[in-house]
């Protein structure tokens, strides 16, 4: 049984809607999580999918401990990362890293690559420089760049190069859980594959657990061991990877599968088009979150909000259907 | 840069278009003066650009920017002309088009501010479209509503759409034929289905099984390096330093397209008649 690394609990974040500059009013709140549940083993990659606006970024912020929930609490082995302090807190950054999508301005130009390699752990360890070139050198190789390369800057690098230096960076501090947001979006088709492969094999090596945001269903379904379907700030179904594919439940799930295109052109599917565009999280239809949009929405599903339900396997879905 | 080049739209001096032609409708638009190119432009071809966000210009209403195309393209009064742009809105499924008119972009999500384009798009009732990548900027959900939308309004009207994508399953699900082109060149043309079920071209084989599926989850083809840059081009096949299968012949010179069968060719040494495999040195894995 894998030991769990991180558990979120409850987890909201809302941020206020003012108006007025001197007296300012708050108007609203714009519910960008709201009370999520969810927990990531070590060696493990949990999957977080969904559209643009409906939370993945703040959660990750949440995770990263770049903002403060406004409910709820995320535990990393057990402990409430909110009372982290000083000395703590820097320990909690070293074990808690991320990799952004985008290559090109996620790395400092200015720095060379073995400075922002070691950053984190120059940071927020006291290493001397022969513990940090060191460690450089593991992990350049590690990520299959050579050790010379070190003493570049980003620009003389090619975009999947990049993202390999990203993922050193996040490696170097020896973290236990890596927030991959979006990790192969913004690279050229045939270096996704060379990253992803790089990211599952370095996973197998050294037992880091990822959090995996992602818009593509098959970077998802091929990466992740957990995935949770999130929209507009909630986790509407939450299963292990394999048995989600196989059989999605919640009709935003469905929706979202039958968007993915075909592998093939004869491979006819059964097309769920969507009517409208996602509602704005600042207030929320009633109910179900999904309702105005679902193909299956009934009276019940606009009064009273749906409970997470158990489905069998660790399949959770929150639906009247079921 | 193809999509640029038929537009006439290259930026001179740097580029020229050195040799060809572009036969649109019995005519080569590569003889064409400046002048002729405008009137062609828009109303026989057009284009939808990637990004919504920054196609649109932010200080002009939507009815404005429809109203552009039309009155460079079209005579008539502005009645006609505002009725015109409407009833492109309308073709675009925007809902209340006659209402949206008035609206800025920014007031508009970023799907209903690709259909806005692609009503601009058509609003001259232009024979061919190209579509760069339209939806990489779009959800999921909201891809699958605009391409459906394609589908209809190619239905409708019969235009031809050039559809510059990355994406195997936006081509399975959008196209009939397919050019796959790497570095500068094409180097398969078969219609879809024959692409997919018989790639030719080691690289289109290797792309292929560099796609994460849906239904699988096996490891994933990696193609080792990344394109030669386009000022220094190799003399041979430009594919050779990432291919498998690459001998001395393919790093010597280029390969002659072949006719695999009707409708289906490919530029490779690999279907030259006087390839032969080369017996296995050691074992690879």
């Amino acid at each position: 049984m894998p030991k769990e690394l991180l558990r979120a609990e409850n987890l909201t974040k809302y941020f206020p809607v003012t108006k007025g500059l001197l007296l300012m009013k708050t108007i609203g709140h714009v519910q960008a999580v709201d009370g999520i549940n969810f927990s990531i083993n070590e060696g493990e990659t949990l999957g977080l999918v969904g559209e643009s606006g409906c939370g993945k970024t703040t959660t990750s912020k949440l995770v990263l401990r770049l903002e403060e929930p406004t409910d709820g609490a995320i535990y990393l082995d057990g402990r409430d990362i909110k009372d982290f302090r000083g000395s703590e807190l820097k320990d909690y950054r070293t074990q808690v890293q991320a990799v952004f999508q985008d290559p090109w301005s996620s790395l400092s130009p200015r720095m060379r690559v073995r400075d922002i390699v070691s950053e984190a752990l120059v940071v927020n360890r006291d290493v001397t420089n022969k513990e940090r070139d060191e460690r450089v050198e593991e992990v350049m190789n590690q990520v299959g760049l050579r050790k010379a390369q070190a003493d570049l800057y980003p620009h003389e690098f090619s975009g999947g190069q990049r993202q390999r230096v990203a993922v050193a960076s996040a490696l170097a501090s020896y973290p236990k859980l890596i927030i991959l947001d979006e990790p192969v979006s913004a690279l050229d088709v045939s270096i996704r594959a060379q990253v992803m492969n790089l990211l599952v094999d370095l996973q197998q090596e050294t037992g880091v657990a990822f959090l995996l945001v992602a818009h593509n269903l098959a970077t998802v379904r091929y990466m992740a061991h957990q995935t949770a379907v999130m929209y507009l700030g909630q986790l509407v179904e939450y299963s292990p990877t394999e048995e989600l594919y196989e059989n999605p439940l919640h009709p935003y799930t469905k929706a979202l599968f039958s968007a993915a295109l075909p592998s093939h052109p004869d491979d006819e599917r059964e097309e769920i088009v969507l009517q409208g565009e996602v509602p704005s999280p600042i207030n929320p239809p009633s109910g179900c979150r999904f309702h105005p949009r679902c193909p299956f929405a009934m009276d019940r599903c606009s009064e009273e909000e749906p409970v997470q339900k158990e489905m069998g396997g660790g399949h959770l879905v929150s639906c009247h259907l079921y | 840069m193809t999509a640029l080049s038929l537009l006439r739209l290259i930026p001179k001096p740097a580029a020229r278009i050195v040799s060809g032609e572009i036969i649109l409708g019995g005519e080569n638009l590569v003889e064409k003066t400046d002048k002729e190119m405008r009137e062609i432009r828009g109303r026989e071809i057009s284009m939808i650009l990637q990004d919504p966000q920054t196609s649109l210009n932010p200080v002009f209403t939507i009815g404005n920017q429809l109203m552009e195309a039309l009155r460079i393209h079209r005579k008539g009064n502005r009645k006609e002309m505002l009725s015109r742009a409407v009833d492109a809105l309308r073709s675009v499924r925007v809902a209340a088009p006659e209402r949206r008119m008035d609206d800025f972009p920014h007031q508009m999500s970023g799907g209903m501010k690709q259909r806005v384009i692609g009503a601009v798009a058509i609003s001259c009732a232009p024979k061919v479209i190209i579509a760069d990548e339209p939806t990489t900027a779009l959800d999921v959900t909201i891809q699958l509503q605009y391409l459906r939308l394609l589908k209809e309004i190619q239905a409708e009207t019969g235009l031809a759409i050039i559809f510059i994508t990355h994406d195997f399953g936006i081509v399975a699900r959008m196209c009939d034929r397919v050019a796959v082109m790497y570095a500068g060149r094409v180097v398969e043309d078969a219609s879809v289905r024959d692409l997919f079920n018989r790639p030719q071209h080691p690289y289109t084989q290797t792309l292929m099984a560099s796609v994460p599926q849906m239904e699988k989850t096996d490891r994933l083809f990696a193609i080792d390096g990344q394109p030669p840059a386009l000022y220094d081009l190799p003399e041979g096949c430009r594919f050779a330093e990432r291919c498998q299968h690459a001998q001395d012949v393919c790093r010597r010179e280029y390969p002659q397209t072949v006719q695999v069968q009707a409708g289906h060719s490919a530029s490779c040494w690999k279907l030259d008649s006087s390839w032969t495999e080369p017996a296995l040195v050691g074992s690879g894995e």
